[in-house]
């Protein structure tokens, strides 16, 4: 029997959607139905790099980080859940290439100390000691935190989605919202492809179809999504400890505690859609950029490329808010290429946003700042 | 009859028919969420081996005929490359 009834319906079974079901339903909200089009982590959260840091150059991202990272750390005990989600903390190496980039992680650096984000400044020849084959050629110098790290993406998903469904979450896959109804300016239901849902409240986290859930509710919501491919070898002896990631080289790679090396790049001129095909051009690039940086991957087979989606905010930061046009329409969306180690933090603070709490962190992170153009200006994204 | 959890049904991974059958329980009855929880078919077989077993045990659990059921999908490039000779170096021993 399809559940026709609920008292808040979250749009998507990506790790956003199911953290903020899990966290809810642990705060005794009943009848919460999660609606998944497809499968859980279908989306971008399976298709990610599975990387977690904390080394962000804003105060909101180091707290938000700092605070996933605790609970990615305690994960069995906070979610209550015999999962393991392959917690691998072995750092991230962040590769400067130019005076200016080293500046600005100098900068980064005091303001994570403030969070107490144990980082720090390498010199080119220190990285060798993390990792001993780095090509350091052109490096000025390298940011490094031990705690950053890795955890399996789909683990943490159906983790976060089992222990819902333990606490009376219903969660509908193979289930797709077309439409959201309203009356008087207030949301009434849900429709799906299998039949209508009552509701007074929605949770967008439809990862890159935000912006289509937001105009089935009237909204038009200021994210668009673009193609961001990766690829994976086949999995060898440990040999890399933490992710290496440079900015301006634009690359990241890391060894998955199962062996295999996972990376990618951003991308230029990609168009604003849903596309996620994968190009030879990609193939060719990556093998380029990694090869360079990390000589001994040549010997490497590579077993599988795919491609998923950015959601992009004019910032590139996250909007997690209830709607100032449309009351009970919330929205978790515009992740771009961090939702993945911010998940954890998130659930909480759309938890206190649902429930009508006081903020548990004081962050912007409303849709209204680009109106008050109070934008984010965080320096170290991909 | 052998054991369940003796039965490997993916060589690449390791994974065995007791794993499989229990997904399959707690509601994973896709074979691509099995694929992405058990890391079955993401080796360099990419599923040739395991996707077949793995729809028969959906089907047997879920009662859904196996024609009704898909296989993963095979994701370029196919049989595997190494970097090198991406890059059009055929000579990587030294
Ligand atoms: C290549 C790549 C690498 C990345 N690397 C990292 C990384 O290393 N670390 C990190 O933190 N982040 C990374 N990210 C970003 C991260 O994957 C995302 O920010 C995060 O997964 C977003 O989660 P989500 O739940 O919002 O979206 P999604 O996982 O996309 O979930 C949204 C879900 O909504 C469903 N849906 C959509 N429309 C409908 C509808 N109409 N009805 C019902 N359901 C619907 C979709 O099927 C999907 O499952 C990466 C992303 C990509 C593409």
């Amino acid at each position: 029997m399809m559940k026709n009834k609920a008292s808040i319906v979250i749009i998507g079974g990506g790790v956003i959607g199911c953290s903020a079901a899990y966290n809810l339903s642990k705060r005794g909200l009943k009848d919460i139905v999660l609606v998944e089009k497809k499968f859980l982590a279908s989306g971008a959260t399976g298709r990610c790099g599975a990387g977690i840091r904390q080394q962000w150059g804003t105060r909101q991202n180091c707290f938000l980080a700092k605070k996933s990272m605790e609970i990615f750390e305690n994960f069995r005990d906070y979610v209550d859940t015999k999962i393991d989600i392959e917690l691998k903390q072995k750092g991230y190496l962040l590769l400067a290439y130019s005076d200016k980039e080293v500046d600005q992680f100098e900068k980064n650096i005091f303001i994570q100390h403030e969070y107490g984000i144990p980082s720090r400044i390498l010199e080119p020849e220190e990285s060798l000691e993390i990792v001993p084959f780095l090509n350091i050629e052109k490096l000025k110098a390298a940011a490094f935190c031990p705690t950053d790290g890795h955890a399996n993406p789909f683990h943490v998903t159906a983790a976060y989605a089992e222990a819902a469904k333990k606490n009376g979450v219903t969660i509908l896959k193979d289930t797709e919202v077309l439409g959201i109804n309203k009356s008087k300016g207030r949301i009434t239901g849900v429709e799906t492809s299998k039949g209508l849902i009552e509701t007074e409240k929605v949770l967008n986290a439809a990862g890159s179809w935000a912006r289509e859930i937001g105009k089935m509710a009237g909204l038009d919501l200021p994210v668009f999504s673009e193609r961001h491919e990766i690829l994976v070898t086949e999995p060898v002896n440990s040999i890399l400890d933490p992710m290496v990631m440079s900015f301006s080289y634009n690359i990241y790679c890391q060894q998955s505690p199962h062996g295999s090396f996972i990376m990618g790049y951003g991308p230029e001129n990609e168009g604003h859609n849903h596309r996620i095909n994968s190009s030879c051009n990609f193939l060719e690039n990556m093998s380029k950029k990694a090869t360079w940086l990390l000589p001994p991957l040549k010997k490497l087979r590579i077993v599988r490329q795919w491609a998923g989606s950015y959601n992009i905010s004019p910032d590139k930061q996250p909007i997690v808010c209830e709607s100032e046009e449309l009351a009970g329409f919330y929205m978790a969306i515009g992740f771009s290429g961090h939702g993945f180690m911010l998940s954890p933090a998130i659930g909480i603070y759309l938890t206190d946003l649902i429930l009508k709490e006081e903020p548990p962190f004081d962050i912007t992170v409303d849709l209204g700042r680009f109106e008050r153009r109070e934008t984010i200006s965080e320096p170290s994204v991909v | 009859m052998m054991k369940e959890d003796n039965i490997i049904v993916c060589r690449c991974e390791d994974v065995t028919l007791k794993d499989i059958r229990e997904l399959i329980k707690r509601g994973y009855t896709n074979i691509e969420e099995i694929k992405r929880i058990t890391r079955c078919g993401m080796g360099p077989c990419q599923g040739k081996n395991c996707g077949q077993i793995i729809l028969r045990e959906i089907s047997m659990i879920t009662g859904i005929p196996v024609e009704k059921l898909t296989l993963q999908r095979y994701r370029p490039p196919f049989g595997g490359i190494k970097f090198s000779e991406v890059l059009g170096e055929n000579n990587d021993e030294k």
